[in-house]
């Protein structure tokens, strides 16, 4: 428990040490909310979804976690080649803890990153509707952020190097984003793309967050937290069995 | 007769297309500084990668402090402190606070971890400068918090896997002159790698060498300096191991070496 503690409590420093960091990935969330948010505010509106912003701020949260996240998984490559990863394999502690220890520091970074989005988009103008429901929003923000360390971790660990990080952006971490319920309601959708958004695992995420935060659940609070859980259970093993196989 | 802390009978790992250790044999005694050299890619890495648990060997046998680095490695892991070839500080965190992750990385009591930690930054000189961010350390400065951050847990072995690599000749006399005294003093047995030939010289009781995977001779210093007919060990090496200058395809370690060189802008 403690080293996965001190492991934990590692990648807190490491962040809360880089402002530079903090800001950094503000932008792109920041970029989205503000020419998306405002660009197709009146469109949104005339074409009766209501107030684009308040649409769009789950999906721009749930975006400033799932970069965040997938890439404190992915800083294992790094750590891995130079640096500590190595000083952390040969401890006398389990993989197990190690992996623990790593992916909820990193979920419990890309929740600070997402907290921070949430607060500009209030004051980019986003009303909570129900604050007695901002318990439900945190709790599903907790798990997109351990999913997608998660994921990282698992990719983090099969990489040999930062060569297939563009891979994994434009492949795997971008496609998540764009098809989801992040920035378009699924209602109405093609068949195809509605078959493609319901099997992310983000949408159901994006949903509970969505419900939480006042815009009403697509698919029901339970379904979304239970798809999401078993998700990330299964991922946090899968992240920790690829974990455990990494030989240096 | 002493007891071997480390003992390696007919070790061999290959890897899909080459054998990069082959049916390697030799013996550490307790309290012994053990020097193991080799051309680059000869398997000195990758040897020390199986007696530290983080590789498994193909086939053969390995007892670090009596126990088998691949079936116990928990019990190995304790017995030993290491340094690694390439830097593996965090950079983002200070000089104390990466003792105090290793500390309880390997459980040691708080208590005593704090006075080790004191203890062994002003044995390596850099109590003063305790709370500074790792980043703004020199390489010197690095390599003397890896050596103190390794025996924080009162290890039985010492691995050093080129620990004076780029180092100023003040620096690598301050390491060996400290190393000598931990062997001598502690009894920590030492098993170290060089491409310094002085080096092993100096410090080493024995010294074996390994080239293309298997070990060529071994011995005390003098021993093959006399076999060899060489003034040095140096002569001795290149007797050994040819005049041949090793290729090795770079791994992608080299790649992201060269990468972070070019970030960092050195």
């Amino acid at each position: 428990m403690r080293a996965i503690y001190i492991l934990w409590l590692r990648q807190l420093k490491r962040y809360s040490r880089s402002p530079a960091r903090i800001v950094g990935s503000l932008g792109q969330p920041l970029l989205f909310l503000l020419a998306l948010g405002f660009g197709f505010g009146p469109t949104f509106a005339k074409a009766g979804g209501g107030n684009y912003i308040q649409f769009l701020t789950p999906g721009i949260i749930a975006m400033g976690i799932l970069f965040t996240a997938v890439f404190s998984g992915i800083e294992i490559i790094w750590d891995r080649q130079f640096g500590f990863l190595k000083e952390t394999l040969v401890a006398p502690v389990s993989r197990l803890q190690i992996s623990l220890g790593r992916t909820l520091g990193g979920a419990t970074v890309a929740l600070a990153q997402g907290a921070v989005v949430l607060v500009v988009c209030v004051i980019a103008g986003f009303r909570f509707g129900n604050f007695a429901l901002l318990p439900v929003a945190l709790a599903f923000m907790i798990l997109i952020a351990i999913f997608f360390t998660a994921v990282g971790t698992a990719i983090g660990s099969v990489l040999e190097d930062m060569q297939g990080f563009p891979l994994v952006m434009n492949f795997l971490v971008m496609p998540l984003f764009f098809f989801s319920n992040a920035l378009f309601p699924v209602q109405g959708l093609p068949k195809a793309l509605q078959f493609l958004i319901r099997l992310n695992p983000l949408t159901y995420g994006i949903d509970g967050l969505r419900g939480a935060l006042g815009r009403g659940f697509l698919f029901g609070m339970g379904t979304d937290f239970v798809a999401l859980g078993v998700l990330t259970t299964i991922l946090v093993g899968i992240g920790s069995y690829l974990f455990s196989k990494i030989q240096i | 007769m002493c007891n071997n802390m480390i003992e390696v009978r007919d070790l061999v790992k290959t890897f899909a297309n080459f054998c990069a250790v082959d049916h390697i044999s030799f013996a550490v005694p307790e309290g012994q500084i053990f020097a193991f050299l080799g051309p680059n890619g000869a398997g000195k890495t990758t040897t020390i990668k199986m007696l530290t648990t983080v590789l498994q060997p193909t086939s053969g046998l390995a007892r670090v402090d009596g126990h088998d680095p691949a079936r116990e490695s928990r019990q190995v892991r304790r017995s030993f402190g290491i340094v690694f070839q390439d830097p593996s500080l965090d950079n983002e965190l200070t000089a104390v606070e990466n003792m105090d992750l290793h500390g309880i990385l390997y459980g040691v009591p708080s208590v005593e971890r704090r006075q080790r930690i004191e203890s062994l930054l002003r044995f390596v000189e850099l109590w003063d400068r305790r709370s500074d961010y790792v980043k703004f350390y020199s390489g010197g400065m690095r390599r003397r918090l890896e050596i103190a951050r390794a025996l924080l847990h009162k290890p039985k072995i010492l691995f050093l896997d080129e620990p004076t690599l780029g180092l100023d000749p003040q620096t690598r006399n301050h390491i060996w002159t400290f190393v000598q005294s931990l062997s001598k003093d502690e009894k920590v047995t030492v098993f170290f790698t060089t491409h310094h030939m002085e080096e092993a010289e100096r410090v080493a009781d024995q010294v074996a060498v390994i080239d293309h995977g298997k070990i060529v001779a071994q011995g005390s210093p003098d021993a093959l300096k006399e076999s060899t007919g060489g003034k040095t060990l140096e002569d001795a090496f290149i007797v050994l191991t040819g005049h041949t200058i090793r290729d090795e395809e770079a791994s992608s370690a080299d790649r992201m070496r060269m990468m972070r060189r070019v970030w960092r802008g050195r």
